[in-house]
């Protein structure tokens, strides 16, 4: 068997028993937690009877680990069940947020990835001089100033002042491609400033460091120009640690953006994660924690095959 | 120029003339543009509510695990959603009266036992079936059976048996209860089809709106049932719920014209929001109230001098200024105010008072140890800045109290009504009996002060079967004394709804008995 074609199985099957992991131990976490679904969905305003009605309903009399142990064998046939608190299937309303999660980190994405290794390369080119000291600057400083902060700045100056966009980023079905961009407008922006310094400085930092080889010395010799040798000699060279890099900012954009979604009321899955967690709902706080281990698991996996690929000495091992 | 100006609100309430023809016009005879604009609004009014538009509404208070069964509705979201598509047998008018929806008259025995509500006829389902009394007698039902997990269920205990003949509902008390009405305007008590045995959360409903978009959570989308009865509302073609929970976000919306109405419009700036052009904020005293509340079962709030002596400690006027920024009125410790009928507004008012909360503090024998108060900003907004201005008043009287800080998260099911001293809000009730019956009677669930008192709950249940409202009147003063200085409840302030409008929408009327016109912005409100 190819050498990379056994290291994907085997990452494969050690991811499996990482989301078994998982999956334990969020359920544990949501027991722990104080109070329980039926005090939840009812509220201030429950009644005893009304409770114990409620939790007779919905099976949490059961004990936690037989509960468990039908949610895992339901769930390892594909069947995720309904939400505790609505009654709603599960896999179709969490299918719906992911769509839109995805939606907005691919193009936070398309937008950051590209900039921010250009800007990267730019940096590179004028290091120490001003373009460097400029990029390094801003996107420093944007990543410093909390998110929210600059989602608010860029919602009062942007759609209450000039009315360029709309401040509520919700998107639905019945709207054409051109609208859902215009509607995302702002939130790409401002996940965009949030992942574009690391980015930026990690490619900046591989590339100078590759930068003092000899070969790149020759390149020089040989009369390319800055950009070209950095883009044809040092870049390929550098390639592993940049991708790491994006890899992990590509994870953010899945799985920790739930501030902007409340800011942008966005209808992603950060936010339905968030409600279901203060409602202990717990199968879909289940579903969702395993579709945020296995977005990470799967991308860190990505990282690790590129890193491989990108580099020779590591693609034929002796 | 006042003969030009006549001449255009004329044109106006004819509906011959647009408001931004209006405006221009006022302009040039060089009327400001904030007189035109009221101007307009009065020849709007006058005109009667224009027809059609698409009305949006901002809401805080929803989540993704929200559902359409009026059993579960507990947040602002669902709320609303209920009042766009479902109707109550009554509801509450602005000025306290009962409003008969679904209910067409109501009669009751002489001594206030028996109800009868006269279905009225020709009101239609969105699924195209007539509306009779015995999907009334079943949506009752699964309020109040034994498998029931309504939020509803605490007011529906004292009913002894419900039946249907005709197009009669009748419903038999255990007791006399001359506010049964009353209960019936609960927004937990929408009519559905079947009472929603089969279906709890049926998208059928017999409101003005038709669902259309259900997306918990994010968004929910109505369009105008064409055979509702009642023309006099549902002026919109459509509305529109977008759940905006973050506060700047929903301001930010309403400002560029996203929405038309936000509710929760946070005191701290309101009077900002009022200054934008293009928008309205609209405030109005309610039967809801921030309190603190004490065990009066629990060592040390078992002692009335201690109780006293917190209840003189704290500065309400302070808290009203610093915590409503005025938005609000003081409270009297009692959770009753102008805003109920039958309220005795001779009970003199609580000031602060160093002097006899030291006094009371020293007849208490308290041993001097911290009083523990435990809050959290979910308790009600602004409720760790309101303990800390209480911490400050008791400190001047002497009074040392330890503030702990619990997550919001958890709240309402581990520190309220289980420690015995606690920050808490009510949200209020229609009238005294329902806010007494709730919160002070004996054996009621959310007794949450522990006040169980023989005299209170006979005096209650005296003035509940009392038909006479200057006698009922008395003894609900009466009840209200008795909590005022002896209850465990300490209440600094009732707060006010606050909510805003952009100044296209028409048909705003101020509504104590709940958020955002109760529920019925939709069905009143049109565009100028």
């Amino acid at each position: 068997m190819h050498p990379i074609l056994k290291l994907v199985a085997q990452r494969l099957a050690l991811s499996f028993l990482l989301l078994l992991a998982a999956s334990a131990l969020i359920f544990a976490g949501t027991i722990i937690l104080p109070g329980d679904v039926a005090q939840s969905i009812l509220g201030q305003s429950a009644t005893p009877e009304a409770l114990a009605n409620l939790r007779e309903e919905l099976g949490l009399n059961e004990p936690a680990l037989s509960r468990y142990f039908s949610w895992l064998g339901n769930a390892l046939q594909g069947d995720l069940g309904t939400a505790l608190t609505n009654g709603r299937d599960i896999a179709e309303s969490v299918g719906y947020r992911l769509k839109n999660t995805l939606f907005l980190a691919f193009w936070a994405a398309v937008v950051s990835v590209p900039l921010a290794i250009g800007l990267g390369l730019l940096a590179v080119r004028y290091r120490n001089r001003w373009p460097d000291k400029l990029i390094s600057g801003v996107t420093l400083a944007s990543i410093s100033i909390p998110e929210f902060l600059i989602g608010y700045l860029l919602m009062y100056f942007i759609s209450v002042k000039l009315g360029w966009f709309p401040s509520v980023a919700m998107i639905n079905d019945t709207m054409t491609l051109g609208q859902k961009l215009q509607a995302i407008a702002l939130p790409v922006t401002v996940l965009t400033l949030v992942v574009l310094a690391h980015m930026m400085r990690m490619t900046r930092a591989a590339i100078l460091n590759v930068m003092q080889s000899a070969y790149i010395e020759t390149a020089e010799l040989k009369g390319l120009s800055g950009l070209q040798v950095i883009y044809r000699h040092a870049f390929p060279n550098a390639i592993a640690p940049i991708v790491n890099v994006v890899m992990l900012n590509l994870a953010y954009l899945v799985v920790g953006v739930v501030v902007i979604e409340v800011v942008f009321v966005y209808p992603g899955m950060g936010q339905y994660l968030v409600d279901h967690v203060s409602k202990r709902d717990v199968p879909v706080v289940q579903a969702c924690g395993l579709i945020f281990a296995a977005v990470y698991i799967g991308l860190n996996m990505v990282a690790d095959i590129v890193s491989i690929l990108a580099n020779p000495r590591l693609r034929h091992p002796k | 120029m006042n003969e030009q100006l006549d001449y255009m609100t004329g044109r106006v309430t004819a509906g011959k003339m647009t408001r931004r023809e209006f405006m221009g016009k006022a302009a040039a005879l060089g009327v400001s543009a904030a007189m035109a604009s009221t101007l307009f609004a009065d020849a709007a009014r006058a005109a009667g509510p224009a027809k059609g538009g698409h009305l949006k509404m901002g809401s805080v208070g929803g989540e993704s695990t929200n559902s359409l069964d009026p059993a579960l509705a507990a947040s602002q979201v669902p709320y609303h959603v209920l009042y766009n598509f479902g109707e109550n047998l009554v509801q509450i008018n602005a000025d306290g009266s009962l409003n008969m929806r679904v209910a067409e008259s109501i009669e009751s025995s002489a001594d206030a036992k028996t109800w009868m509500f006269k279905i009225r006829g020709g009101v239609e389902f969105h699924n195209g079936q007539t509306v009779t009394a015995e999907d009334v007698l079943k949506t009752m039902e699964r309020h109040s059976n034994e498998d029931s997990k309504s939020g509803a269920l605490g007011i529906m205990r004292g009913i002894e048996s419900m039946k249907a003949e005709g197009d009669v509902f009748s419903v038999t008390l255990n007791a006399p209860n001359a506010d049964l009405p009353y209960l019936m305007a609960d927004y937990h008590l929408m009519i559905q089809p079947g009472g929603g045995m089969d279906d709890p959360a049926t998208k059928v409903g017999c409101g003005p709106y038709m669902v259309e978009v259900d997306e918990p959570g994010v968004r929910h989308g109505f369009k105008k049932f064409a055979n509702y009865w009642d023309d006099s509302r549902g002026h919109v073609d459509s509305t529109e719920i977008l759940v905006l929970n973050d506060a700047t976000a929903r301001m930010a919306a309403l400002q560029s014209g996203q929405v038309h109405v936000v509710n929760r419009v946070e005191p701290k700036v309101a009077a900002l929001l009022d200054r934008a052009p293009n928008v309205n904020v609209h405030n109005v005293g309610g039967p809801g109230h921030y309190v603190f509340i004490m065990h009066v079962d629990t060592a040390p709030f078992d002692n009335n001098e201690l109780r006293l002596a917190l209840k003189y400690a704290i500065d309400r006027e302070e808290m009203v200024e610093k915590v409503l920024r005025g938005y609000g009125s003081v409270g009297n410790d009692m959770p009753i105010n102008g805003s109920y009928p039958l309220f005795d507004d001779a009970i003199p008012q609580r000031m602060y008072d160093v002097d006899k909360a030291a006094e009371h503090y020293k007849n208490s024998g308290h041993d001097g140890s911290p009083i523990v108060l435990r809050v959290a900003d979910g308790a009600f907004p602004g409720a760790v800045d309101a303990a800390a201005l209480f911490q400050q008043s008791a400190k001047k009287a002497g009074i040392p109290l330890e503030i702990k800080r619990e997550p919001n998260d958890g709240y309402w099911s581990e520190v309220w009504n289980k420690q015995p001293f606690c920050a808490s809000y009510w949200g209020g009730r229609p009238v005294q009996d329902q806010m007494y019956s709730t919160a002070y009677l004996s054996t009621a669930d959310w007794n949450d002060t522990r006040f169980k008192r023989e005299d209170f709950d006979k005096l209650l249940l005296e003035a509940r079967a009392e038909l006479d409202t200057d006698k009922r009147k008395a003894l609900y003063s009466k009840m209200g004394y008795m909590l005022r200085d002896e209850g465990g409840l300490i209440c600094p302030m009732f707060n006010d709804w606050v909510e805003a409008t952009s100044t296209d929408v028409m048909g705003w009327e101020p509504t104590p008995s709940g958020d955002t016109m109760a529920g019925r912005w939709s069905s009143a409100l049109w565009f100028g």
